[in-house]
């Protein structure tokens, strides 16, 4: 890794420089606007997020950058080892960026949220969110998580008028600032570990190469690894919700205003996730296998998610709330995908994420209509919704049929590659208990498009009115919730590429 | 001198007491007080470990100096949001905010 400042680092980072950039410009035009415009804040904001997700694309495409054969040594390790631009660096940021425009069109016409500080906010957490996935080192992994944490806790709690909301901001933050403390206290830990055997750095492929080495740490350390694990594993599976570390999901997806729960929950849950990949693969926590005990843990830790996320999700009243249980039990899904550790597992939860941005934004972009004229969020809003408003009916119902798992949609090739990449690890029995669960999803699930089609209710005559914004963010995601369901080659490539390229340079 | 493990100990209690608060605690800014002393053993550790193992570099002072800065921002955030809270509720109490319990 160089030390003078080249085009090359500048390139790594124009996404987040971009962002910053249109950070700034909200904030100004936030400024000079009428109250009557208040609206045309979300739309920079969207237009901003398409803008960005066009040049990171073109970046790419026109000038190789990421360069994938480049991305096949540590020397490609930007600004002094702290940065990774590989490709999965733009599979993620994709999804950040898509999340990013697609929240802004399904908020541009909520009343209260038509505020420069709130779209200011869900940039500067995107802007974490793409430095998590791109770090290579501990303390810009800390950072990055940071940035993107803090920002989050503000919007949780964004209305501040609403008792749920503030209730739920500060419900995210007393359990946020927890485990990230808790992380922090394991990576510093790992740090001392290897600092003591004269290996003073924080870059995560570093340490990653050291253990690789037998005989590089001493055995009696093995303890003091697995703790650290462990500490920081709760850090993690907090940012995606995992079960044990799940107790904040249903009260902050509930409390907080919907279209952040739409933000957390893909975008949020994605950065975790790339986290967790990087960290693990690059064998952080010393070499993989079925016999060493933290390895068991992460097993047992994505079966009892699943479970769990699935069968409580079965009992809620509330439709955020079954939606919140819902994302904990997807997040067991994906979590497959890294427990195989293999590239195509890594792929496949990739590709799991991916889907899931477009399939939980229209779930939420649906209910975000629905409350701007019921005011509440209850299973029974959406009774007789074919009658009251048919397309928005058929928007739930591609996005519930691709949280089930069913085809023609995105989700069932999602859950697909996610099961074949467990089968083809050897844990069968995995994708099995995995399958069930998708079993007892779909009761949940179906029981919504039944209160939807089948079900009368006493509003049918209430139109709900469906700005264009609200139109266009929901197109998008119905789009590729169909376009990936039927053409997934080309994204599921990418994401193989990706995790390919990975995998050859840090596991060998 | 005194040997690293003294430290370490020290950290690793600190480190208890705070975790044990945050569970424990039933105001608000207790909590927050008792996230800060995780932070500070983070940092009694960090410190440490750079005196007594690699003083030459800079890496685990680096590092302090960040998480003492982000400590600041999370301290200020969690006291806009306890007081936001205070203005809805009047109360900072952690088993007094359920609303959001089926």
């Amino acid at each position: 890794m160089s030390s003078t400042l080249t085009l090359d680092w500048i390139l790594a980072i124009l996404p987040e420089i971009s962002l910053v950039v249109l950070l700034a410009a909200v904030l100004v035009y936030d400024r000079g606007l009428k109250p009557a415009n208040r609206r045309n804040v979300g739309l920079l904001s969207a237009w901003g997020a398409f803008a960005i997700l066009l040049l990171t694309l073109g970046l790419w495409v026109f000038l190789g950058v990421p360069n994938i054969q480049q991305a096949l040594s540590v020397d490609s390790l930007l600004w002094g080892g702290m940065i990774r631009n590989d490709l999965i660096t733009l599979v993620f940021r994709v999804m950040f960026l898509a999340a990013l425009m697609i929240t802004s069109l399904i908020t541009i016409d909520v009343k209260r949220l038509q505020r420069g500080e709130f779209f200011a906010l869900l940039i500067t957490a995107t802007i974490g969110f793409s430095l998590m996935a791109a770090s290579a080192d501990l303390i810009m992994l800390y950072i990055a998580l940071e940035t993107a944490s803090i920002s989050s806790y503000v919007l949780a709690g964004f209305m501040t008028e609403d008792d749920k909301s503030a209730e739920a901001g500060m419900k995210y933050f007393v359990y946020g600032a927890m485990a990230t403390g808790v992380m922090l206290y394991g990576m510093s830990l790992l740090h001392g570990l290897f600092s003591s055997i004269g290996i003073p750095s924080t870059n995560f492929y570093q340490m990653g190469s050291v253990l690789s080495n037998a005989g590089a740490i001493p055995p009696e350390a093995n303890g003091v690894i697995l703790l650290a694990a462990a500490l920081i594993i709760f850090g993690f599976g907090f940012k995606i919700s995992a079960v044990p570390f799940h107790f904040w999901t249903p009260d902050v997806y509930n409390g907080s205003p919907t279209s952040f729960t739409a933000f957390v929950s893909t975008a949020s849950k994605a950065a975790g996730f790339a986290v967790f990949l990087r960290v693990f693969t690059a064998g952080t926590f010393g070499a993989p296998g079925q016999e060493s005990l933290w390895w068991a843990l992460l097993i047992s830790m994505c079966v009892i998610t699943m479970t769990l996320g699935n069968f409580a999700a079965i009992y809620q009243n509330d439709i955020k709330r079954l939606l919140a249980y819902s994302s904990i039990a997807q997040a067991g899904y994906a979590l497959i995908g890294l427990v195989a550790f293999t590239p195509d597992g890594s792929a496949a939860t990739m590709f799991y994420l991916l889907m899931y941005v477009f399939t939980n934004m229209a779930a939420f972009g649906v209910i975000i209509l629905i409350h701007n004229v019921s005011g509440s969020n209850d299973l029974r809003d959406l009774y007789g919704l074919n009658r009251r408003s048919p397309y928005l009916a058929l928007v739930m119902l591609f996005a519930l049929l691709s949280l089930g798992g069913i085809p023609p949609t995105a989700g069932f090739i999602g859950k697909f590659f996610v099961f074949k990449a467990a089968v083809d690890a050897g844990y069968w029995w995995l994708a099995l208990l995995g399958i069930l669960n998708a079993f007892v999803a779909l009761y949940y699930y179906l029981s919504i498009v039944k209160y939807m089609y089948l079900y009368r209710s006493d509003d049918e005559d209430v139109p709900i009115p469906i700005s264009r914004a609200a139109q266009i963010g929901l197109g998008i995601s119905v789009f590729f919730i169909i376009f990936l369901g039927i053409y997934a080659g080309p994204a599921y490539d990418w994401t193989r590429e990706a995790a390919n390229a990975f995998f050859t340079l840090v596991v060998g | 001198m005194i040997p690293l493990s003294w430290y370490l100990i020290v950290s690793a209690l600190l480190f208890s007491i705070g975790l044990y608060g945050v569970m424990a605690r039933r105001n608000a800014v207790a909590i927050l007080m008792a996230v800060e002393l995780m932070l500070n053993a983070v940092n009694i550790n960090l410190v440490a470990f750079w005196r007594y193992t690699a003083p030459d570099g800079a890496v685990g002072l680096t590092w302090a100096v960040f998480v003492l800065t982000v400590a600041a921002a999370e301290a200020a955030v969690g006291l806009a949001l306890i007081i936001s809270i205070y203005r809805r509720r009047d109360s900072v109490i952690a088993e007094e905010l359920d609303m959001l319990k089926n």
